[in-house]
């Protein structure tokens, strides 16, 4: 798979968190991501139309990219309480990812998701949605150079 | 059929001892439990298929109930859900791990009996979205024949809206046996030949007006289970599936789904209809009602639907928001 390719240190630690647990505890893995994921900050908390919308994800889900001056990624994400697993997804992302180079996102390889092994926990066709974030963050991160 | 069964047998049940089985499976002298005599309820054809929130609130823990939730998003239940309930998912739990088809009868017993569920319990679904993972979970076990299924109105959000409660302690239900059963395909669903030989009498699409046309290869945010062919089955009616749902995710009232369903759409009780949408879930909500709500006797769910018909090739498709015919 992808083992080759050097993930961030943040996402890298999550992958080997989810792929040392049982099925069921990458279940309750996801589900404590979800929990953690940062409320909006107030400018984007109700600007909705300030996202973008990520129409693979099974239940609607938004997000931003800010690039800084110093190349550095800042994600955000929305996604109301009763989707769990689309609010995990985007913790993925966001624990592993934000506060990265705008270079080290865009070198996460497309298909890292694979190894969190969470295909057989939550089903490969809800999975898809998480390689549909990634690659929208990346053309945000793209058109923010 | 070969050989009739016998109408009851013995089985040697758990702890050795032995008891009476009716064919259907369900153990003699086991109590029912009541249904629901709400006023809303009665007014359907079958409203033993139907609990209000009031009626699991006054009757949660009672013996032979077992409460399943099934829900859209796996992890939902984990976030909180009615007392002493279990969860089943459609998608890791329901469906075969390989071929594309149900669990067969060895597995569904597993499933029922490490949730605590064995032949005779009174099993109320309930869901996200408008139940209609929770009918899909319901049509799955009338494959199998469950004698005592029943939809909660309204699911989980209109129990969550109410404030009843909820909680995330895990439920740690009893084993129980459930006897291996036979799935039987050939009442309540329909393949694709089956579908092919139907053209001409009355089919639902309860897909969005969008995928129903053949602008859309998906449902609407769903891009992933998509078709290479866009359009409807010839002669379908287009039902969008919520339609049956009221504000509050209940069932519709009776006279207004006949309104939908009978006047405006001009099916008929007496019909042969197959109902279908992508994969065969948002079908089964359709199937639910026109079956146990409406009382038509020969409703089948097409599972297969559009991801495969539209896949399909050589089979007639009719494009554009007229339902079009087989020439």
């Amino acid at each position: 798979m992808t083992a080759s390719v050097e993930l961030p240190p943040k996402l890298s630690e999550l992958v080997d968190d989810f792929s040392e647990v049982g099925v069921k505890d990458r279940l309750q893995l996801l589900l404590e991501l979800s929990q953690e994921l940062p409320a909006l900050p107030e400018r984007y908390a109700g600007h909705r139309d300030a996202m973008e919308q990520v129409h693979e994800c099974q239940t609607p889900l938004f997000l931003a990219v800010e690039v800084d001056p110093e190349r550095t990624v800042h994600l955000f994400f929305d996604a109301p309480p009763e989707a769990p697993t689309t609010r995990g997804f985007a913790s993925i992302m966001y624990t592993g990812l934000d506060g990265e180079s705008a270079d080290t996102v865009l070198g996460v390889p497309n298909d890292f998701y694979l190894a969190l092994g969470l295909g057989e926990a939550v089903s490969p066709l809800r999975l898809r949605g998480m390689a549909a974030m990634l690659a929208r963050i990346k053309n945000q991160v793209r058109s923010a150079r | 059929m070969g050989m009739s069964p016998p109408v009851i047998r013995r089985l040697l049940t758990e702890g050795a001892s032995w008891s009476l089985i009716r064919e259907n499976g369900t153990r003699l002298g086991a109590m029912p439990v009541q249904n629901d005599t709400d006023p809303k309820l009665s007014a359907y054809t079958h409203p033993e298929r139907l609990v209000t929130t009031q009626w699991l609130a006054e009757h949660l823990g009672e013996p032979g109930l077992v409460v399943v939730e099934s829900d859209e998003d796996v992890l939902l239940y984990d976030t909180g859900h009615i007392p002493g309930s279990v969860k089943v998912d459609w998608h890791t739990e329901l469906n075969d791990p390989v071929t594309r088809d149900y669990v067969d009868g060895q597995r569904f017993a597993e499933i029922c009996g490490e949730r605590g569920i064995s032949r005779d319990s009174t099993v109320v679904f309930y869901g996200d979205r408008n139940n209609w993972w929770a009918t899909y979970a319901l049509w799955v076990f009338s494959l199998f024949g469950h004698p005592d299924v029943r939809i909660l109105d309204g699911g989980r959000a209109k129990w969550v809206a109410e404030g009843r409660e909820m909680t995330t302690e895990q439920s740690k239900p009893e084993r129980a046996e459930y006897p291996v059963i036979e799935r039987d395909d050939s009442t309540i669903r329909a393949f694709k030949d089956q579908v092919r030989a139907h053209l001409g009498k009355p089919l639902v699409d309860v897909r969005s007006p969008g995928e129903y046309s053949g602008e859309l290869l998906h449902m609407p945010d769903y891009p992933q289970e998509g078709a290479v062919r866009g359009g409807h089955i010839p002669g379908a009616a287009s039902v969008p599936w919520a339609r049956a749902a009221a504000e509050d995710g209940t069932f519709k009232s009776r006279k207004d789904l006949e309104d939908i369903y009978q006047r405006e759409q001009g099916l008929s009780p007496d019909d042969d209809v197959i109902a279908y949408c992508r994969i065969g879930e948002r079908s089964s909500h359709t199937w639910f009602v026109l079956t146990h709500l409406l009382g038509f006797p020969q409703v089948r769910n097409y599972d297969g639907s559009w991801t495969e018909w539209g896949n399909s090739v050589r089979v007639p498709i009719a494009v554009g928001t007229e339902r079009g015919s087989v020439s």
